[in-house]
């Protein structure tokens, strides 16, 4: 007989809300029946990039049909301040705005439509102040939201001088906008005795919860955030939310109604950050083999006008500089550069993925220089599994698979021929050229400010032997939620459906770290795992005692306990448990072990262990236009031991073509007075379903396995697949690079538009037609 | 807030439509009220949901059954840029309508289930009825249809392949339960092909046949004025009267003036109830394309006699927009960047405008006056558009290049036409849009190309002289530099495709 439980580990179950997605019954922020008497916001914004205010006259916004209330800084009874870690991102911007976009003031009335209309109507008088809205002003001015960090092991500076070949470059790799379909929105119900209800799309209720707080001048203990489910997220709802919950409970505090406040898709692009773009320097050293000696990084991250989470992503991109790569002799110096223009915030990937492209970029130049198959340079730079394995944080890398990973990959993708084969096609293909990449991922997980990396859960069992589940984790569509169900499945041996997993609230699970740095089912999971334990030690307990046996003989197995001989259903021993009055509630916790690291040194285990996978990209470009195709992929993408393949699955497929979307399509532009002028999708283009590739094989790496004791030995999958699409940017410049019959290294700025591969390959053919010139020169007449 | 009433007998002021099987009756409802905000505020449908109100995420899309003869043409469009008085004579299908009273998932719902097809859930209603619009209108799409029935449709988690594969897999749920008493939601398209309709399919059809109207439907709101006229005649009589009204068609621009830019829409003169402005007729020389037929009907038809336009036809936005937005409307909003302009521009195009009983002819190039303005008079519209049909002399391409291949606004897009006869060019037209205040021709170009042998020197002469009729600005979509670069090559490529060199000039063709 079958002993599993139905939606146990490893088990490809569907998401726990796929048919309510399907349906219509899910409810988001948004569709909760509204209370009576509920008020609609809108926020007032800048219109200016960088400006003293002059004066702010509400007059209109207040006299406008169905008004209600309006706010502005001087209505905050607490701190005027919502920023994650420095308190330098205002709610509403009083003296100074700082980008176009910024709160300035509010307004509640009886419709959405009567608030929208009225946020127009402030009359606001600007002196305009010097704006920087390039991570290239901002350093040129020396304007930076944080100190600049840099890392160095070895002696970089004197390996690239002692090298036998030297390059230097320059990439600037773009911004992205999260684009989750559901944008922006809180809805807060005041309760008794100035206490709060928060309904908020976020993906850190604890911190909307000590936001709201802060600025109503109120105990945390007076504020319950509550989200059952956001309609995506991808780091985007991380720190961000707290404005519109903010901005929502001092309009309810004021009118004593309920209020909410979302915000159109254009606000919501033009209020909140997004990934950070940068523009990375190196210069690089290395040998014959194209063997990396030395490397120096110079990182300008565009953080915007504020930190916000800007600290941490950029240590990521430091952190990652290395990629796959061994690199004995480094240095990263990090600008985290101040602009006016939206500050900028975690997005899947949060950093590495910037920090990846350098190196690869880095990695693909040395390739053209030797004239060699980059996937070649790039073996030769690879870690090794027991030596060349001390990351340049001085972290050892224990569970190093990305030898056995692109082994695997370039056989089952055909690499090679497919290689040989399109050189074939280009040399008889005048316009339309094909290029492919390998490239490889390995992505450290843990929050690196190791304090978040701890977890609760709630778990209760009710007499009819239903179970209701409760985490810090929230739910935004990557199946955390059934994930760790189904860690309580297998833990209790009972069946999934008999568990209610609920919505993801600070009264139940207090001080939840953000769900977030792909540690949610690892954490969260931990957690839950640890109090279904307690649980079964006391059902376990129970049941020996009542039944008169040695805890030894009692085995919890598909819904039924055997004791000794005996056996009892489940929801028998749970009513037995009630009746012997035994605690059926528990309570779990978990923190990440071992890791660790100073970030004075930049030295340590700031990464509990780490995930890998790599992607072989094909692409068609036409030289006369620079429009291009990605034609085929193949992934393959390591989970460990996977807690749910179906859903896994989908976290690598999803990732790749979010990330292929910000490395080839999705381009944020500001006019030169620093508005954002791709702020809804009829101008900010995001893949659609004909953008995937006709052939897109994507595998789980089947011998995977967590080297470390993570639940039931899987890995995180959020971010580490989105940096598989980095294959698609380099897959491109192969293209590009057989314009120049493939001696030079193309420059190429991310997102590869139509119109940045024109111009690349306009580039190239200039540089080539004065290195032909230069040799002509060169030969003696 | 609009007055909703279950079944009412036919009177004017009041917006009939059918919604889950039972015809609903609004009165006083704006005229501008969007069909989105109507089921999610008025009817605590909250399943359709509000990704982006301009009709680019497709979160909000919904399906319209309409009448076409004695079968019923099942449509998506989005919610958000339809106005509530369109539903006029409709079946209104929501992704609530869907789902069986007993509990159990449509075919279309069961298979993206099954298939994973959704993460966070909030594009998942506006795929599913992208995907129930495809069920109810095509039996074995391919994968080139499933792309384009949901090209309209956003979705940020999944990367589409799961989607994609329900598309594929939700014909199979239909098999063995399709019986006599079967719901018409579940029979698919095949199904009702094959067989008798089943009751319930007949009753839907009696329930529409029942609300269709005769005369005009006119609307008094407040100070809001609707008016739906049925014929041309009346149209043009209240076009007269009301020459300031603003005439809606597809909506699928108008809609984005109230949800983005909240303007006052007082007088609104809907077209789409006046059959004779939605008729397609072929003649000896022309296609002529009634103002009010949809782009998904016009384009059909233009293709049938110009293939080469398939791909820009495709590409222009996505079937929701299609399918609501008109050839007419495409044309008389006058957007600088119109992408069946530059196409029908260079066909010869000419438009028939009809004010009071006055009709006139006025070649489409001369239409556009300057920056979204056109050369229609006060009280005056569109009534037709006539499309020459091919000369085998002629070759004709349109190309257009945006950041993204589906549902993209052009940052270039050109036309061309040009009869070779004996090797030398003896008429040519070129035009582009996207690069000047207009849609317009290129009459340097145009010179340089006139008698001029079809060779390469031609073809670099005029590329050079396209820097004479454009001087293009920089924007979110491309910069001048490579709008002045791009004009150009596109018109390389058109020689290379005419000239029988037969080399890959498209990326998308090698998808094939």
């Amino acid at each position: 007989m079958d002993q599993r439980v139905n939606g146990g580990v490893g088990a490809p179950i569907p998401h726990d809300s796929g048919h309510l997605h399907v349906s219509g019954g899910a409810l988001y922020t948004d569709d909760i029946p509204e209370i009576r008497g509920t008020l609609h916001a809108a926020i007032g914004v800048s219109e200016r990039a960088h400006a003293r205010l002059k004066s702010v006259d509400l007059t209109k916004v207040a006299a406008a049909p169905g008004v209600v209330a309006v706010i502005t800084a001087k209505d905050i009874p607490g701190k005027n301040d919502y920023g994650p870690v420095v308190a330098d991102d205002p709610i509403f911007a009083t003296a100074l705005v700082q980008y176009h976009g910024q709160s300035l003031f509010a307004v509640a009335a009886k419709t959405v439509e009567e608030a929208r209309r009225a946020a127009r109507l402030g009359v606001i008088e600007y002196e305009d102040l010097k704006a920087n809205l390039t991570a290239e002003a901002a350093l040129k001015d020396q304007s930076f939201v944080l100190p600049t960090e840099r890392l160095v092991r070895g002696n970089p500076r004197a390996a690239i001088a002692t090298a036998p070949h030297r390059l230097a470059g320059k990439i600037r790799i773009g911004g992205q906008d999260q684009f989750y379909l559901e944008g922006m929105v809180a809805y807060v119900v005041p309760r008794e005795d100035g206490t709060m209800l928060v309904y908020s799309s976020t993906q850190h209720p604890g911190e909307v919860q000590h936001q709201v707080a802060h600025a109503l001048d109120r105990p945390a203990k007076d504020i319950v955030v509550e989200c059952r489910r956001m309609g995506g997220g991808f780091g985007g709802k991380e720190s961000q939310p707290g404005l519109f919950a903010c901005v929502a409970a001092l309009l309810a505090q004021k009118t004593r109604r309920p209020v909410k406040l979302r915000a159109d898709r254009d606000d919501d692009m033009m209020i909140t950050g997004k990934r950070h773009d940068f523009v990375t320097e190196y210069e690089v050293g290395f040998d014959d083999d194209g063997r990396i000696l030395g490397v120096d990084f110079v990182l300008a991250g565009r953080c915007g006008y504020s930190a916000d989470l800007s600290g941490s992503i950029n240590d990521r991109a430091m952190l990652h500089s290395d990629n796959c790569y061994y690199l004995e002799n480094v240095s990263i110096l990090s600008f985290r550069c101040k602009t006016n223009t939206v500050s900028n915030t975690a997005f899947r990937g949060f950093g590495g993925p910037q920090g990846m492209i350098g190196i690869e970029a880095v990695i693909d130049d040395i390739a053209r220089h030797l004239d060699k198959d980059p996937l070649d340079v790039r073996k030769a730079n690879f870690y090794g599994v027991t030596e060349r394995n001390v990351t340049h944080y001085r972290q050892t890398i224990v569970d190093n698979v990305i030898h056995d990973i692109v082994a695997d990959l370039e056989k089952s993708a055909d690499y090679h021929a497919r290689r040989e084969a399109l050189r074939a096609f280009n040399a008889k293909s005048p316009f339309v050229k094909r290029g492919i990449a390998l490239t490889p991922v390995k992505f450290g997980i843990s929050f690196t400010a190791t304090h978040l990396n701890q977890a609760g859960c709630l778990l209760h069992v009710y007499t009819d032997g239903s179970i209701m589940l409760n985490h810090g984790g929230t739910e935004m569509g990557q199946g955390l939620f059934t994930k760790v169900a189904q860690v309580v499945a297998e833990e209790l041996s009972v069946d999934i459906g008999r568990i209610r997993i609920t919505a993801s609230d600070t009264s139940k699970v207090p001080n939840a770290s953000a769900t977030a740095a792909s540690s949610g089912s690892d954490m969260n999971g931990k957690a839950a795992q640890a109090a279904a334990r307690e649980l079964k030690a006391r059902l376990t307990a129970f049941a020996a005692a009542h039944f008169g046996m040695a805890p030894e003989t009692v085995a919890f197995r598909k819904n039924q306990i055997h004791v000794g001989d005996q056996t009892v259903s489940f929801n028998e021993l749970v009513k037995l448990a009630y009746f012997a009055r035994v605690s059926l509630s528990a309570t779990g916790f978990y923190k990440t072990p071992k890791i660790g690291y100073d970030r004075k040194t930049w030295s340590g285990m700031p990464f509990y262990y780490f995930c890998y996978g790599a992607a072989v990209s094909e692409v068609a470009i036409d030289t006369l236009t620079g429009e291009n195709r990605l034609l085929r992929v193949d992934i393959l993408h390591d989970v460990g031991k996977s807690l749910n393949p179906a859903i896994d699955m989908g976290q690598i497929e999803g990732g790749f073509v979010q990330g292929m979307g910000w490395l080839t399509m999705e381009e944020l532009w500001w006019n030169d007075k620093g508005k954002l002028m791709t702020h809804a999708p009829s101008t900010y283009k995001i893949p659609v379903a004909s953008d995937v590739p006709p052939q897109f094989n994507v595998r789980i790496y089947e011998s995977g396995i967590n080297a470390e004791d993570s639940i039931f030995r899987s890995k995180a999958v959020g971010e580490p697949p989105l940096m598989l699409a980095i294959s698609t940017l380099h897959a491109i410049r192969d293209a590009i690079a057989s314009t120049a019959g493939y001696a030079l290294s193309p420059k190429l700025d991310a997102p590869a538009t139509a119109e940045a591969i024109l111009m690349s390959i306009n580039e190239l053919a200039t540089r080539r037609a004065k290195v032909t010139a230069a040799a002509k020169a060169a030969v003696p007449a | 807030m609009a007055a909703i009433r279950r079944k009412t007998t036919a009177t004017n002021g009041t917006v009939r439509f059918v919604l889950d099987g039972e015809v609903v009756a609004v009165d006083h409802v704006d005229p501008t009220r969007t069909v989105l905000n109507f089921l999610r505020e008025d009817l605590g449908r909250t399943g359709t949901k509000e990704g982006c109100a301009e009709g680019d995420c497709g979160a909000c899309t919904v399906v319209l059954g309409e009448l076409d003869g004695a079968a019923v043409r099942f449509r998506a469009v989005n919610a958000c840029i339809q106005f509530v008085p369109t539903l006029d004579g409709k079946e209104l299908i929501t992704v609530e309508s869907l789902e069986h009273a007993n509990g159990a998932l449509h075919p279309v719902q069961q298979a993206m289930v099954d298939c994973h097809g959704s993460q966070c859930g909030f594009c998942t209603p506006g795929f599913v009825m992208s995907l129930f619009a495809l069920y109810k209108s095509a039996s074995r799409p391919s994968r080139t249809d499933i792309n384009d029935a949901i090209a309209g449709n956003l979705c940020r988690c999944t990367g589409y392949r799961p989607i994609v594969e329900a598309a594929g897999r939700m014909y199979e749920y239909g098999n063995g339960t399709r019986k006599a008493d079967e719901n018409w939601m579940n029979c698919s398209f095949s199904s009702l092909t094959d067989r008798q309709p089943s009751r319930s399919e007949r009753d839907m059809i009696e329930r529409l046949r029942s609300i269709q109207r005769r005369d005009m439907l006119a609307l008094t709101t407040g100070n809001r004025l609707y008016f739906a006229p049925a014929r041309v005649a009346e149209l043009a009589d209240i076009r007269v009267a009301h020459p300031e009204a603003r005439i809606v068609a597809g909506g699928t621009d108008v809609g984005l003036w109230v949800t983005k830019q909240h303007r006052d829409l007082d007088k609104v003169i809907y077209v789409g109830n006046v059959a004779e402005l939605k008729q397609i007729a072929l003649t000896d020389t022309h296609i002529e394309i009634g103002a009010a037929a949809s782009l998904t009907d016009a384009f059909a038809a233009l293709v049938g006699d110009y293939p080469e336009f398939d791909e820009l036809f495709r590409r222009f936005a996505s079937p929701p927009i299609r399918n609501a937005g008109t050839l007419g409307g495409n044309i008389a909003n006058g957007s600088p960047i119109g992408d069946s302009m530059p196409a029908l521009i260079v066909l010869g195009t000419t438009l028939v405008l009809q004010k009071g009983p006055r009709t006139r002819e006025l070649p489409l190039d001369e239409f556009y006056v300057a920056y979204q303005k056109t050369a229609l008079e006060p009280g005056e519209f569109v009534l037709r558009i006539r499309v020459p049909k091919p000369d085998a002399a002629a070759h004709v391409r349109s190309y257009k290049i945006s950041k993204r291949f589906d549902q993209d606004i052009s940052a270039v897009c050109g036309g061309y036409r040009i009869a070779i006869e004996d090797g030398v060019v003896r008429s040519a037209r070129v035009a582009y849009g996207g690069v000047s205040a207009i849609p317009k021709r290129a009459p340097a170009c145009e010179r340089a190309l006139v008698d001029q042998p079809w060779n390469e020197d031609t073809v670099r002469a005029a590329m050079a002289a396209l820097d004479r009729d454009y001087t293009p600005l920089t924007d979110m979509r491309a910069s001048a530099a490579y709008r002045k670069l791009v004009t150009k090559n596109l018109l390389y490529r058109f020689w290379v495709e005419t000239t029988g060199q037969y080399t890959a000039t498209r990326v998308l063709e090698s998808f094939a």
